[in-house]
């Protein structure tokens, strides 16, 4: 399904035997026939074996993927990688940016099945509107009792009346309980660092706060050293980590 | 957490009687999405403490027509040209929700910011920190995060 000018979503039904079940969070190490592997998060986990997908097309492989006809078989190897804490009834503060909604998606999606009192929110920012993933899903969403929804894009166009800016806008004034809310962070290092520092600002504890992390990949489970940062292996020990973590780390370029 | 009383979480900082001072230059105000509360070029007299709702900020341009530079929301101020000279608005500003907020006399808040230095500091601070927040918001739209690198 095409998402924008250069995304997808794709849902893979297993050929052969199915994989353990992913969490949110998690990724898969997805091969295109004779291009390459590479890691691409699960952005909804349908429990029935099927995995989905959202591809952005920036290189070989990801443009591969994301050119990908039905009946298309690709290499699928995991789950890897931590998985976004969502073990208490804290509220749950979502933020991400551009692609960055993808890994947060099962959260959305978990959080609307389970209908539990936990308050939700979302703020997603992208380029332009044209570039919002899963507009119609999160219409639907702002439209229903379920998640606040807040979109923000960095240049309106004519017809847009949701936010224009960027993320740490909404962010710096969205009613919030700080004491009691888990933020998870999906999207460009300096947006992740920007937006942790205001939530730590409004009181958001750093313990409470989550990032995914982005690296270069290889072996996906801790075998080759590709993605190392600082002390991490990000394809094993993230890509999602408490801010705690991820904050010494982030002015650390690429090993 | 948005006060019920003030309306807006930015005067938080001040004391009760300073507030109330405050306050007292302006009243709430109510606005249906579309209306323009102040054009480019235009005398800048009032400042928005926006309670809920949504404001967008524009420049005409020409053969596009206006066009949105930021949203300004719930908590947030909206309009700062009334603070320094020659107090004429550099952008417009035309709502885009039904609309809520605390709408200040430019003119009283300025004898406040000059007469009670106490006072004006905290206001100005205020400002100044909506200023950063905005100058660092925009920076960050600058670097073009979301493009797609290819
Ligand atoms: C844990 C993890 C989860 C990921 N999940 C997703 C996902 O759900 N959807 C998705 O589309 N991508 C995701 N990515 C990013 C994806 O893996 C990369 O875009 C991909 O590796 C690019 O490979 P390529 O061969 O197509 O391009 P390359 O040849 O590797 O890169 C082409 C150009 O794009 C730049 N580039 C590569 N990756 C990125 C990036 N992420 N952001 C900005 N610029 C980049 C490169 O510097 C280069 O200029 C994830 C990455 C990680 C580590
Ligand atoms: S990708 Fe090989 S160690 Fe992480």
């Amino acid at each position: 399904m095409t998402e924008t000018s250069d995304s997808v979503t794709l849902t893979l039904a297993p050929a052969g035997d199915r994989l353990p079940e992913f969490r949110p969070g998690q990724f898969a190490m997805l091969y295109a026939h004779g291009i390459g592997e590479i890691p691409i998060s699960v952005s909804a986990i349908p429990g029935d074996g099927t995995l989905v997908h959202t591809i952005r097309a920036v290189g070989p492989v990801s443009r591969a993927l994301h050119d990908a006809e039905p009946g298309t078989v690709l290499g699928v190897r995991g789950p890897f990688g931590t998985a976004w804490r969502l073990d208490d009834d804290e509220g749950l503060l979502l933020v991400a940016g551009g692609i960055g909604l993808a890994p947060l998606r099962p959260v959305l999606r978990q959080a609307l099945a389970c209908r539990s009192s936990r308050r939700v929110i979302l703020i997603a920012g992208a380029r332009t509107p044209a570039d919002l993933l899963y507009r119609e899903e999160l219409r639907r969403l702002s439209d229903m009792d379920g998640p606040e929804v807040v979109l923000t894009v960095d240049r309106g166009e004519v017809g847009w009346n949701g936010r224009v800016g960027f993320v740490t806008e909404p962010l710096a004034t969205h009613p919030i309980d700080p004491a009691h809310t888990t933020a998870l962070l999906c999207g460009p290092e300096p947006m992740m660092r920007f937006c942790a520092r205001a939530l730590l600002g409004r009181g958001v504890p750093a313990e409470r706060i989550e990032v995914s992390l982005e690296r270069n990949m290889q072996c996906g489970n801790g075998l080759c050293g590709h993605c190392q940062l600082g002390p991490l292996l990000v394809c094993r020990d993230g890509p999602v980590v408490g801010y705690p973590v991820a904050e010494p780390l982030f002015p650390v370029k690429e090993l | 957490m948005t006060d019920p009383h003030s309306g807006t979480p930015l005067l938080a900082g001040l004391s009760e009687a300073q507030r109330s001072v405050v306050e007292a230059t302006g009243r709430i105000e109510e606005y249906t999405p579309g209306t323009r509360l102040f054009d480019e070029g235009g005398d800048a007299d009032r400042c928005w403490l926006i309670i809920s709702g949504q404001v967008a900020v524009d420049t005409h341009v020409l053969h596009r027509g206006p066009v949105t530079l930021q949203s300004v929301g719930a908590g947030e101020l909206l309009g700062w040209s009334w603070l320094i000279p020659p107090y004429r608005w550099h952008f417009g500003a035309v709502t885009v929700a039904p609309t809520r907020a605390l709408v200040l006399d430019a003119s009283q808040v300025r004898v406040l910011v000059e007469t009670d230095p106490e006072l004006g500091f905290l206001l100005t601070r205020i400002l100044l920190e909506t200023l950063v927040n905005r100058l660092q918001a925009t920076r960050l739209r600058l670097l073009d995060l979301y493009r797609n690198p290819a």
